[in-house]
């Protein structure tokens, strides 16, 4: 078939395109450095609605018809949604395909989201099984709290370690057979990875050798070095994070210190008070699709690996002593390129 | 001076507390339930009764004071009624704080909307 190549990586002969993205994120990321390149805010967290759930409902939902708008495209030209985000039975992302009528495929990859539903999109695209597909997640700071802490009624003080999940929500579609668009050339899907780290407010360093793993997997499959991009993007390891996947690369031989960006680090710009930096599907999604989708579209980067890592722990398997499982897919968006 | 110790000690044991969170990995809910144990057993040992008079609300309304209410309520439970008291006492002992958390939890909660920290 020639569309595998080494161990884990697919390689998309069709050009799947990325022919629009749209973005949203609350106020926490509206003061942050990237604040003017998200499409949709707003200021109180709640968004107008009852509750934060109905606002993070929202904020997918409106994410998604904004990048449907900016493609053109009405649901009906939409083949399928593939949509996941953190809280219980990824209940946003069914709301919001309920909302939108699109063919759904709901997907948990915690904060991988991103990456993998535009591995499987540009699968399903490349593949001839949809012409449009819509990838998008969501991620709300009250919400998961809830879902994974306590409830913001307890006002439990954050630790010092931690991260902040990040109020946001990126979408984008994906087309096969489009040209002058950003393609999505290669994905390569992630193991499972657990060193048995066991701090939940560390996820950081949970999920950096997971990451470790996908990046050199791929670069070892289609026999590139890390500097054939220009960036090497990960989703949320936060500043400790970063450190230790900068040296795990460097501990096998290679270098991606100088192209190397974590979203979770970019999204405050190092506000102390957001600890280690941002975290949650969101985080990713809101970076990919507001800021990086848009430097490649004006051509100031031209090839970058998009490797969004996820924490697949449960608040039950914590409570059970269980260690921390993560995941990192990694996809390789290039442009003017016909593999 | 009454309102100098209970700052000094109703102070050193929410330090404690913070420490703990920031140190360790405890969860808030376990550093909790290790305060209210810690202020029966001080109690049982006869500690916290001298720190609770020295104190007064410096000591009794953080959560070892809760402990010291529980021992205090089965201690006298038992010297009143036996012991069933000793199953007894300890809710008896700390009716009014529990109730006054239930009331007052539920009267915050119709009035006040939890919010984002900006």
């Amino acid at each position: 078939m020639g569309k595998r190549i080494g161990h884990r990586t697919v390689k998309f002969t069709n050009a799947p395109a990325i022919i629009s993205f749209a973005s949203a994120a609350g106020e926490n990321e509206k003061k942050g450095p990237y604040g003017g390149y998200f499409d949709l805010t707003f200021d109180d967290g709640l968004w107008g609605e009852k509750t934060y759930e109905l606002a993070e409902r929202k904020m997918l939902t409106r994410v998604s018809q904004e990048a449907l708008k900016k493609a053109g495209l009405t649901p009906a030209d939409v083949s399928y949604m593939l949509a996941g985000d953190l809280l219980n039975q990824i209940i946003s992302s069914g709301f919001a395909a309920r909302a939108l009528e699109i063919p759904f495929i709901g997907l948990y990859g915690a904060c991988s989201t991103m990456a993998e539903s535009v591995m499987l999109g540009a699968m399903l695209a490349d593949g001839g099984y949809a012409l449009n597909v819509l990838c998008a997640t969501s991620s709300h700071f009250a919400t998961a709290e809830r879902q994974y802490r306590n409830p913001l009624e307890l006002g439990t003080p954050r630790t010092p370690t931690a991260q902040n999940t990040v109020t946001g929500a990126g979408a984008l579609v994906i087309s096969a057979q489009k040209a002058g668009f950003p393609a999505v050339t290669f994905a390569t899907a992630g193991r499972v990875i657990d060193l048995g780290i066991n701090d939940v407010s560390d996820l950081g360093a949970a999920m950096a050798p997971a990451a470790a793993e996908t990046i050199i997997t791929h670069l070892e499959d289609t026999d590139r070095g890390a500097d054939y991009y220009d960036y090497i993007i990960t989703g949320d390891l936060g500043t400790f994070g970063s450190e230790m996947l900068l040296r795990m690369i460097s501990g096998t031989g290679r270098d991606i210190s100088a192209n190397h960006r974590d979203c979770g680090v970019l999204i405050y710009g190092g506000d102390k008070k957001m600890g280690c930096g941002g975290s949650g599907c969101g985080c990713s999604a809101a970076m990919m699709c507001g800021y990086f989708l848009n430097e490649m579209k004006n051509g100031r980067i031209n090839r970058m690996l998009f490797t969004a890592t996820g924490a697949l722990h449960s608040p039950t398997s914590m409570l059970q002593n269980e260690t921390i499982p993560a995941i990192a897919h990694a996809v390789a968006i290039e442009n003017g390129s016909v593999v | 001076m009454n309102y100098l110790w209970a700052f000094a000690i109703g102070g050193a044991i929410c330090a404690a507390g913070q420490i703990l969170l920031s140190k360790t990995m405890m969860t808030p809910a376990r550093i909790l339930v290790l305060f209210v144990t810690l202020g029966v057993f001080l109690t049982a040992l006869g500690v916290y009764e001298p720190l609770a008079e020295l104190a007064g609300a410096g000591a009794q309304v953080p959560l070892t004071g809760f402990g010291y209410a529980l021992a205090k309520g089965t201690f006298k439970a038992v010297d009143e009624y036996g012991i069933m008291g000793a199953l007894t006492g300890g809710v008896t002992g700390t009716a009014g704080g529990i109730a006054a958390a239930v009331v007052f939890g539920y009267l915050v909660a119709l009035i006040f909307k939890p919010k984002v920290k900006k």
